[in-house]
């Protein structure tokens, strides 16, 4: 099957692959590109670890197309840090012992990217809706939500 | 020894070792992995739940371009029996035939062939081209038909272990176990009251969010690298060598960071295939399971029926207790029957019971531990039946506890006099707790239940090393699953006394550590943190040593004291103490580089009890339950890092709601598996739960150093009763089947 050329842009960083059309953006990122970061745990939208944001929009990466991303801005778990550091997420997660094996942080944390950037000050009962779609087995979600809740209110001082 | 000290390090909430990359993208899990001129191996499973292997051609699949290796059971050496190694252990033959059926197929998802190609979509089409012929036989699927004595046969070589006398044909019932004390019919006779039931829960699935994943490669003089998440690569790496036939020293494990396993990632599926492959292929072979291979064809939890049968005084004392609990093995025997039912009655101090296991094969996947394995599915039933009791004796559900509770000095129902254990105290912190002084929400229902689970010890080995800094390296081969590696390090800076920022732990890999038994059992901090603190005392004992021989004096002179060495009372108060860094800068004179280490079987892991309650609303027009607020308390001993105590008390919570409100394997008449991905089975997500509210009881155990308890396993247990008994509560019928679903309770509040 002839492959796709496809110009994107991966946080921050101009980027060009060849995929087959019905490849996924999660098949990419993780086996073309390396960035293994974002992680696969169901390949049918369900669980959340493939989480990354398309242009700013929070996406399942194991439900777009790679060839969806032609043009776009992809952010993935790799480019939640900036220069001075972790960001307040990564910082809050860490401090409240929110993952215990890890493999559904990456996601959760490019989530709560998503649900800080649009609702700044969440209640509970939001930030637990936002994330429902990201499966987490280990933790309960307490110590995610407390985390979570405590980036906000960091953010928001920064701010 | 623990009662009295004061901690500097334990007993903290740092962040773990591990956790930048974790919360980066960099930690490396079983599928990040991709090695150059790599193959992509893919299994063929069968369509049908049982049937006979007639004839598999692989030679198309050999012929198509891409392709570099196709194997089939024929392929694999024959097994022979033997204990496995690992947790819940089972039989090397049985294991090698789940790895790869042989002559028959024993469950749908049964694999029976592999390929290993250049590319996945190679891959597939050339499983598309292997040919099989079935003969499809009547597929066993529940425990009635499993057990009934015409029954249709999953092997025709099962003979009953443990009955009396021999079997004499071949059952489906692989073994039966009995447990008893006393006289239960005069016990009975002693009752007011009696309560009785039966109890069904179907099999479900641990759920970890990553899917079995392994990358093999094997070079041509047969030394295989096999890198995989797993709770323990010595167990898969000796899984592996009696499977394939090989010599444990061809076999290099190295385990990847670990997405989740709870008692699943604890035996080989992938691993001997991927050897296999990558042996004759000559290249590496990556195999990563699609969700949907996760559910039909790893191990699953057991399901079960449970009958129950108590009988007590007015005054709340237990006479006699019954049990008789039947498990499904799944395709292969090894359901845990045995610590089911040495679980069922252990926070009690009976006088008069009996229990009756029984491990039931049926054409379903082998099952394989998940968190304290049998434990949820018996004491469901026992503490469902105490509720019961409870309201006939008009009595407080803590208080029926309490009056029957096992305590220092009682005879466990298992066999051995229990140490110091937190049970009671468990129940009264529960009784005391503001959570339950406060009314039942209108609407909902309260319900109350205590866990219990054994903990395990077993082998581990740890190194530690003084970098020339005077910094710290731990190394020990216990797979990370949820923290382990601060709790390490918080117990050697602890032991050592220096700061635990300055220490650093390695999980290493078959060739870099000592053997560590699986991250299972609730084990890791108790017994290869012991191994931790012994081979820091190793090194305290090295360190006084070198500084004796700088001070010229002799080593009992010297006392170690805040991570560093100083003349005992009495010597000559000129000296100044050395820190580890002092030590290090003279090293290469006092004696060379300084390296302690510990290898222990480790004994007296101490129970770890749990007493849980919940509010918990039913919606009466459709039967959803929703949980309000959930309370654990838990004995973890010491907690060594609170936070990871309180999450794994958190999490196990809100697995044990999951499996009781929704979570179920559901199988058609066939025994296909008709739920297999997360859509339709439905773990718990962020807006079902509440906050989980947690206390932690610390009752010390005599055998650690530190009073350290496992606490992994136990709070899986309770809240399976919790949701029942609420339920109970809120409806006024007891539902005794799981899952708690809307169906389910709604047909009980239209019966009722
Ligand atoms: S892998 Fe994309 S949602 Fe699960
Ligand atoms: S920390 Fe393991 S799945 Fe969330």
């Amino acid at each position: 099957m002839s492959k796709v050329h496809v110009t994107t842009r991966v946080n921050g960083d101009p980027v060009e692959f060849l995929c087959t059309p019905e490849q996924t953006l999660v098949d990419v990122l993780r086996d073309t590109l390396d960035r293994t970061g974002t992680k696969e745990g169901c390949s049918t939208g369900d669980c959340g670890a493939c989480s990354v944001l398309l242009n700013g929009r929070l996406v399942c990466a194991c439900l777009v197309l790679a060839v969806e991303s032609e043009g776009a801005e992809v952010t993935t778990i790799e480019g939640i840090a900036t220069e001075e550091g972790l960001h307040p997420i990564q910082e809050k997660f860490l401090e409240h012992a929110a993952l215990q094996c890890g493999i559904c942080t990456p996601g959760f944390i490019v989530a709560t990217k998503a649900l800080l950037d649009k609702h700044p000050e969440p209640d509970e009962e939001t930030i637990r809706y936002w994330l429902a779609g990201n499966l987490c087995r280990c933790t309960g979600y307490d110590k995610i939500i407390r985390a979570v809740q405590d980036a906000a209110t960091t953010l928001a001082h920064e701010a | 020894m623990a009662e009295a000290t004061e901690f500097k390090a334990i007993g903290t909430r740092p962040v773990r070792p591990d956790g930048v990359d974790k919360v980066t993208g960099r930690a490396q899990f079983g599928a990040d992995l991709n090695l150059p001129n790599m193959l992509y191996g893919k299994v063929l499973r069968s369509p049908h739940a049982h049937a006979r292997i007639r004839r598999i051609d692989l030679d198309a699949a050999r012929a198509m371009p891409g392709v570099h290796a196709v194997v089939s059971g024929a392929d694999f050496p024959g097994a022979q029996h033997g204990e496995i190694g690992g947790e819940g252990g089972g039989d090397v033959a049985d294991v090698a035939k789940n790895v790869m059926a042989r002559d028959k197929v024993l469950y749908h998802g049964h694999p029976l062939a592999a390929v290993a190609a250049t590319s996945q979509a190679i891959a597939e089409a050339a499983l598309a081209a292997i040919e099989v012929e079935y003969e499809v036989l009547t597929p066993v699927l529940d425990l009635e038909a499993a057990m009934a004595p015409d029954a249709v046969l999953v092997n025709e070589n099962c003979f009953t272990k443990n009955l009396p006398e021999p079997a004499e044909k071949p059952s489906n019932i692989a073994s039966v176990m009995t447990l008893a004390r006393g006289n239960v019919d005069e016990g009975f006779e002693l009752a007011d009251v009696i309560v009785e039931g039966e109890y069904r829960i179907p099999m479900a699935h641990q759920g970890y969010i990553e899917p079995h994943a392994c990358t093999a490669t094997v070079n041509e003089s047969g030394q295989a690298t096999v890198w995989t998440c797993t709770q323990g690569h010595f167990a898969l790496r000796t899984q592996t060598a009696n499977i394939l036939d090989m010599s444990v020293a061809d076999l290099k494990f190295i385990a990847s960071e670990i997405g989740g396993g709870f008692g699943g990632k604890t035996v080989v599926y992938l691993e001997p295939v991927a050897v296999m492959l990558s042996t004759q292929a000559r290249r590496p072979v990556k195999m990563v399971m699609s969700r949907e291979e996760v559910f039909r064809a790893s191990g699953p939890a057991a399901g079960s029926c449970a009958k129950i049968r108590v009988g007590a005084k007015k005054d709340g004392t237990i006479t006699a207790a019954t049990a008789w609990l039947a498990y499904e093995a799944g395709a292969f025997e090894g359901a845990p029957m045995g610590p089911g039912a040495m679980c069922v009655f252990a926070p009690y101090d009976l006088e008069n019971f009996r229990v009756e296991g029984f491990d039931v094969l049926v054409n379903k996947p082998k099952v394989a531990a998940y968190r304290a394995p049998g434990a949820p599915q018996s004491m469901h039933a026992m503490e469902s039946a105490l509720d019961d009791l409870a309201r006939e004796l008009n009595m407080d559900p803590i208080d029926l506890r309490l009056k029957n509770a096992v305590a220092e000095g009682s005879q466990a129902a298992y066999g051995p006099k229990f140490p110091a254990i937190g049970f009671r105290e468990c129940l009264e912190a529960a009784k005391a707790h503001p959570n339950y002084q406060k009314p039942v929400p209108e609407g909902a229902g309260r319900g109350v239940a205590a866990g219990f689970w054994f903990n395990a010890g077993m082998e581990s080995s740890a190194e530690v090393h003084i970098n020339e800094d005077g910094t710290v390296q731990i190394i020990e081969g216990s797979p990370d699953i949820g923290g382990s590696r601060a709790s390490m390090a918080l117990m050697a800076a602890e032991t050592l006394g220096v700061p635990y920022e300055k220490i650093r732990v390695l999980v290493g890999d078959t060739e870099a550590s000592g053997f560590n038994n699986v991250t299972g059992g609730s084990r890791t901090t108790f017994a290869t943190g012991m191994a931790v603190i012994q081979a820091c005392e190793d090194i305290i004992a090295q360190c006084k040593d070198r500084a004796a021989k700088t001070w010229g004096v002799d080593a009992d002179q010297v006392e170690w004291e805040d991570g560093q060495a100083i003349p005992a009372p009495g010597v000559n108060a000129e000296l100044k103490p050395l820190t580890l860094a002092e030590i290090m800068k003279t090293a290469a004179r006092t004696g060379g580089p300084i390296l302690g280490r510990a290898a222990l079987n480790a004994r007296g892991p101490g129970a770890g009890f749990s007493v849980n309650f919940g509010d918990l609303k039913v919606d009466r027009e459709t039967g959803k339950v929703d949980v309000l607020s959930f309370t654990a308390i838990q004995d973890a001993g010491k907690a060594i890092h609170p936070a990871y105590v309180e999450g794994q008390m958190q999490g196990g919570a809100v697995q044990g709601l999951g499996w009781a409100l929704n979570e179920e394997y559901i199988f058609d008449g066939n025994g296909v598996l008709e739920n297999p991905g997360f859509l339709d089975y439905r773990i718990p997500v962020a807006s079902d739960m509440p906050m989980i509210d947690t206390q932690i009881i610390e009752v010390p155990n005599p055998s650690h150093p530190f009073g350290v308890r496992g606490v992994g396993e136990t709070p899986i247990v309770a809240p399976l009763a919790v949701a029942a008994n609420a339920v109970r509560d809120a409806i006024g019928r007891r539902v005794h089947d799981l899952p708690l679903s809307p169906p389910n309770v709604l047909a009980a509040i239209e019966e009722g």
